[in-house]
């Protein structure tokens, strides 16, 4: 079985679909879409329309903050930015768009994984996990081998040493990392739609269950094409050139 | 779980022959089956609720860090491995050689033999170190060398690869490896730096060289924690017969700081291969340790020891690469010298660790029979040495970056092919040949090196007068 896991897409069609080209290359049979379908990009629709083909075949899908607050869940954690996008992002929606984003679950656990937007220890409360303390929280929470997230953009590899404390490990791109799972594992995929580490290529992660291997990628895409649509919707320039820079 | 096992058990095909060998981590078995190219090992980790918590994580680094390894002399080619929870095993080549463990009883071993196990160990760590792995148990028990003399380095159970998670980071509360070649910056859980390894063979070549070990064999933290500001006794100053040179390139390998050591193995390898090359400092001709108040100052800075930062881990590139210029013999050509040293100076100016090593080749000594000064053998050499400091002295590089060699052979082209080959390196300047006119294709000496050597070879052609 071979998992193919994108967060944070944030409504980017180009890089979702340059994504989900590179996975279908390397012979993914199962998708997961770890939250954050929404907000910032110029392609709510067509973005979720896609993604809820796949859950229609499957695929495991999570309810990210942005998503939450695309159903006029309030979140005064977000910038001013990603305010004025949500607004856009809301008269967008059609009634099939969010009767879908209103159907995701905060987590879902498959066997020995456990698939969540934030951490595992609250998922409702968007913690980020950006040290060793909250992937500890997060694993201990899980109960699963395999923490599958998102929500920190940039991608990371925690892994439980023999004292239970986890170790942090930053990917080198298209590098397969034995993940044994006697071991416990938590794996920030990195953003699909919105990289930030002066990278511009697209994130996600490709894990081969029967070979116990996650390697993580960074795909290029058309971003130029995605800033465009951004400015043309009259969202704010700003997130726009985010795409273009990587930051 | 190991203790069912014997010869003539069959592990997932693999049929055990003689117990080779058994440790405290693991029992290692020869294969008769099945039948391959390959002779074949089985090593099994001891693992069980008796064994030790490092015993199974050595076994999931070493499958890691081998199978990241591209195939190459210095390391066990990794044929299979088994699963860590049902039954794990290794399955690697059979290493047909001696062992670097054998020699050390005859310690200390005379100058040049230490050279040239040093040197061959230092290529294989080299290599691995290329490929972006760092051994960090690097011991003689840990060392074979094949019969060609190629030295492979076993037993990865520590090792370490820039592209994968650190299993043993922040692991264990005492420091892993054997104490008595363990650099100061692993005492305090540093595992990053390729520089670690190079004190580690420092500390082989001390104990080849003189019989002992360099820190001694301690067995408690505060006696393990001195080498973080007691220097080791100078070989010297044990009365081994170790020469200026191998003094200087021990102790240039076990400086505290790893910035003060050799920024590469291939550079300690370069230096044992080219004894007579050795700018021997203070460090060669020490014949006892510092006096009380520099040491006591060290005690004091050690108390908070910061060890370098981690060098990045590099991949495809190499720290201090070595560049060859390649000097045509005979008088001195001072347009082609003036474009050699441009060009020289272009690699040397933008890379401060880069070291520039000037060669010439003459014919064999043999065919020599002159009468004059010049025409001898010596004669002739050290005219030839002169040819080459006269090339690079307007370089105004340091002398420890600087080395000159004059080769013998009739066959120019291969013996500076064979001479970049052997001291890994990474760039070849060479003049074009010289002649009146344009020309077309690259001829003679020029041709052969840029067609066969293994590295990036420049040929330098001086601007035509104006």
């Amino acid at each position: 079985m071979k998992l193919a896991l994108f967060a944070d897409i944030h409504s980017n069609l180009e890089a979702i679909t340059a994504c989900l080209a590179h996975a279908h290359v390397l012979g993914a049979d199962r998708y997961a879409f770890l939250g954050d379908l929404v907000g910032y990009g110029a392609d709510p629709v067509q973005v979720l329309d896609l993604i809820e083909e796949y859950a229609t075949k499957g695929a495991v899908v999570v309810l990210g903050n942005h998503d939450a607050a695309a159903l006029g869940r309030e979140d005064g954690s977000l910038n001013a930015n990603a305010q004025a996008a949500l607004m856009w992002t809301r008269a967008q929606l059609g009634a099939r768009q969010r009767e879908f984003l209103r159907s995701l679950p905060l987590s879902v656990r498959d066997d020995n994984m456990l698939f969540v937007h934030a951490s595992a220890a609250a998922p409702a409360e968007w913690i980020y996990v950006t040290g060793q303390s909250e992937a500890a929280r997060s694993i201990e929470a899980s109960h699963a081998n395999y923490v599958f997230c998102g929500h920190v953009h940039e991608q990371n590899l925690y892994y439980a040493g023999a004292d239970g404390r986890p170790v942090a490990f930053r990917p080198v791109p298209g590098t397969p990392i034995p993940t044994g799972s006697h071991r416990q594992w938590l794996a920030i995929v990195g953003s699909a739609g919105q990289p930030r580490d002066q990278d511009r290529r697209a994130c996600y992660a490709f894990a081969d269950l029967a070979r116990e291997r996650l390697t993580f990628f960074r795909v290029p895409y058309d971003h130029a094409s995605a800033a465009q649509k951004i400015r043309s919707a009259g969202l704010p320039e700003r997130v726009a050139r985010r795409l273009e820079r990587g930051s | 779980m190991t203790t069912s096992l014997g010869p003539g058990s069959e592990i997932d095909g693999f049929r055990l022959g003689e117990l080779l060998h058994t440790g405290s981590m693991a029992a290692i078995y020869r294969l008769t089956g099945p039948d391959g190219p390959l002779p074949l090992i089985m090593k099994i980790p001891r693992l069980g609720p008796a064994e030790r918590a490092i015993n199974v994580i050595a076994f999931e680094v070493c499958r890691m860090v081998l199978g990241a390894l591209a195939q190459s002399p210095h390391h066990p080619t990794l044929v299979a491995f088994g699963d860590v929870e049902t039954m794990p095993y290794l399955v690697m080549e059979y290493v047909e050689g001696t062992r670097l463990d054998d020699r050390v009883p005859h310690a200390p071993l005379p100058p040049d033999e230490v050279a040239r196990l040093g040197s061959a160990l230092a290529l294989g760590l080299h290599e691995i170190h290329r490929q972006g792995a760092l051994h960090l148990d690097l011991k003689p028990t840990n060392v074979l060398y094949r019969p060609s003399g190629e030295a492979v380095l076993i037993d990865f159970g520590l090792a370490r690869h820039g592209h994968y998670p650190d299993l043993l980071e922040e692991e264990f509360r005492t420091p892993i490896g054997n104490w008595v070649y363990l650099a100061p910056e692993q005492i305090v859980g540093v595992r990053c730096d390729p520089r670690s390894d190079i004190f580690a063979l420092g500390a082989i070549l001390y104990h080849l060289a003189t019989g002992r070990f360099p820190f001694g064999k301690p067995s408690r933290m505060a006696e393990l924690r001195r080498r973080l500001y007691r220097d080791p006794l100078p070989p010297r100053a044990l009365g081994a017969e170790t020469p200026g040179w191998l003094q200087e390139i021990i102790l240039h390998c076990l400086e505290v700081d790893a910035r003060d050591r050799y920024a590469s193995a291939a550079a300690v390898a370069f230096d044992l291969a080219n004894p007579a090359q050795v700018a021997i400092t203070e460090r060669g001709l020490r014949d006892r340790r510092t006096g009380a108040a520099t040491l006591f100052r060290r005690w004091l800075e050690a108390r908070k020891f910061e060890p370098a930062p981690c060098p990045p881990v590099a991949v495809p590139t190499q720290p201090a690469p070595i560049v060859l210029v390649a000097i045509a013999p005979g008088p001195p050509d001072e347009s082609a010298f003036a474009a050699l040293r441009d060009a020289a100076r272009r690699v040397t100016e933008v890379d401060h660790a880069c070291r520039v090593a000037c060669v010439t080749v003459v014919p064999p000594a043999a065919g020599l029979s002159g009468e004059r000064y010049e025409e001898t053998p010596t004669g002739r050499h050290i005219a030839q040495l002169v040819n080459l400091r006269r090339f690079a002295r307007p370089l105004e590089l340091p002398e420890e970056r600087l080395t000159y060699h004059v080769l013998e052979s009739d066959k120019p082209a291969a013996a500076l092919i064979d001479y970049a080959k052997m001291n890994e390196v990474d760039q070849i300047l060479l003049g074009a040949p010289r002649s009146g006119r344009p020309m077309r294709l690259l001829t003679g000496v020029a041709a052969q090196v840029v067609a066969e050597a293994q590295c990036t070879v420049s040929v330098v052609r001086p601007r035509p007068q104006q």
